[in-house]
């Protein structure tokens, strides 16, 4: 019972904040009703039994990629009345065509053809490990997944870093290589000149 | 009202998505809102993911869900990057400007 209304409470809140994110005026209030929806699905992934997956969705999602929209947000100078042009004479067409989606989708979750008769509900004892579970097949059995995953995170990180580095024109800079390379010669200069008597 | 069962969490996830679309359609012209609405549709499809993994008691699923965070994480990463990038250079990030590379 305690399930069933956990399930409605946070898929409505779930839905309720997922369409402010997409109808907000502010963008910074779209990125924090975004963290609202991620912390909701979290709870749902909870009680589905994903508990690692609930958490990492907290800490990654909502500790890492949101902090990162919210930065980037708060740091660009956005013209809010710019972005919204063209929202009104859209709505309907996006509604036609999300309404469109919702209806095929459902045809098809709710259809005979797509019944899944799996019987009762899987239930793990007590002693049920997610982490476990998840850990025992992802270093085994997903292990080259896991490694072509590390390498899209390495891609990832020089993509943002060589993106977003640059050299300003007006900062002066020491060159260590420079510093190292530069020879005796290159800064003394030894002049041989005849000593001038007195006469 | 009912226990929740496969189909509940299906038809959740069918919500979401369809509500990602619309904010796609809707907000054409406002590119962080177009990147918050793909997190959204990722979040609609991992929920499809993890339902299916409860329901059939396989592992399987979460561990590909693991994969798209992983995807989703770098994807946001590269686009706020290139987001960034276009406003230092254009000075605004209206989706208008940029057509640069059009052919």
């Amino acid at each position: 019972m305690i399930e069933t209304i956990i399930f409605y409470v946070f898929a409505v809140a779930t839905v309720t904040s997922a369409c402010a994110v997409v109808t907000v005026r502010n963008p910074v209030h779209a990125v924090l009703f975004l963290v609202l929806t991620f912390f909701t699905s979290a709870v749902i992934w909870m009680t589905l039994e994903a508990e690692f997956l609930a958490i990492s969705l907290v800490l990654v999602y909502v500790g890492a990629v949101m902090v990162l929209f919210i930065f980037v947000v708060m740091m660009l100078d956005i013209n809010v009345a710019r972005m919204r042009e063209g929202f009104v004479r859209y709505l309907p067409l996006g509604l036609a065509v999300a309404a469109i989606m919702l209806m095929m989708m459902l045809s098809v979750v709710t259809s005979d053809v797509f019944v899944m008769d799996l019987g009762a509900e899987p239930v793990h004892g007590a002693d049920y490990s997610n982490t476990k579970e998840l850990g025992a097949v992802l270093y085994t059995k997903y292990v080259f997944a896991f490694e072509i995953a590390s390498v899209i995170l390495l891609v990832a990180i020089i993509a943002a870093i060589s993106l977003t580095m640059r050299k300003r024109a007006k900062t002066k800079y020491q060159s260590p290589s420079a510093q190292m390379k530069v020879r005796s010669g290159d800064r003394l200069r030894i002049v041989k000149m005849p000593s001038s008597e007195e006469g | 009202m009912m226990t929740p069962t496969l189909s509940h969490y299906l038809i959740l996830a069918a919500v979401l998505f369809s509500i990602s679309i619309a904010g796609i359609v809707i907000n054409r012209k406002n590119i962080i809102v177009l990147l918050m609405s793909i997190e959204l549709m990722l979040l609609a499809v991992n929920l499809n993911f993890i339902a299916f993994s409860h329901y059939l008691d396989d592992i399987a699923g979460q561990v590909f869900v693991f994969f798209i965070l992983t995807v989703a994480a770098a994807e946001a990463a590269i686009g706020l990057a290139i987001l960034v990038v276009l406003f230092h250079n254009r000075g605004s990030i209206s989706v208008e400007d940029i057509n640069e590379m059009k052919g």
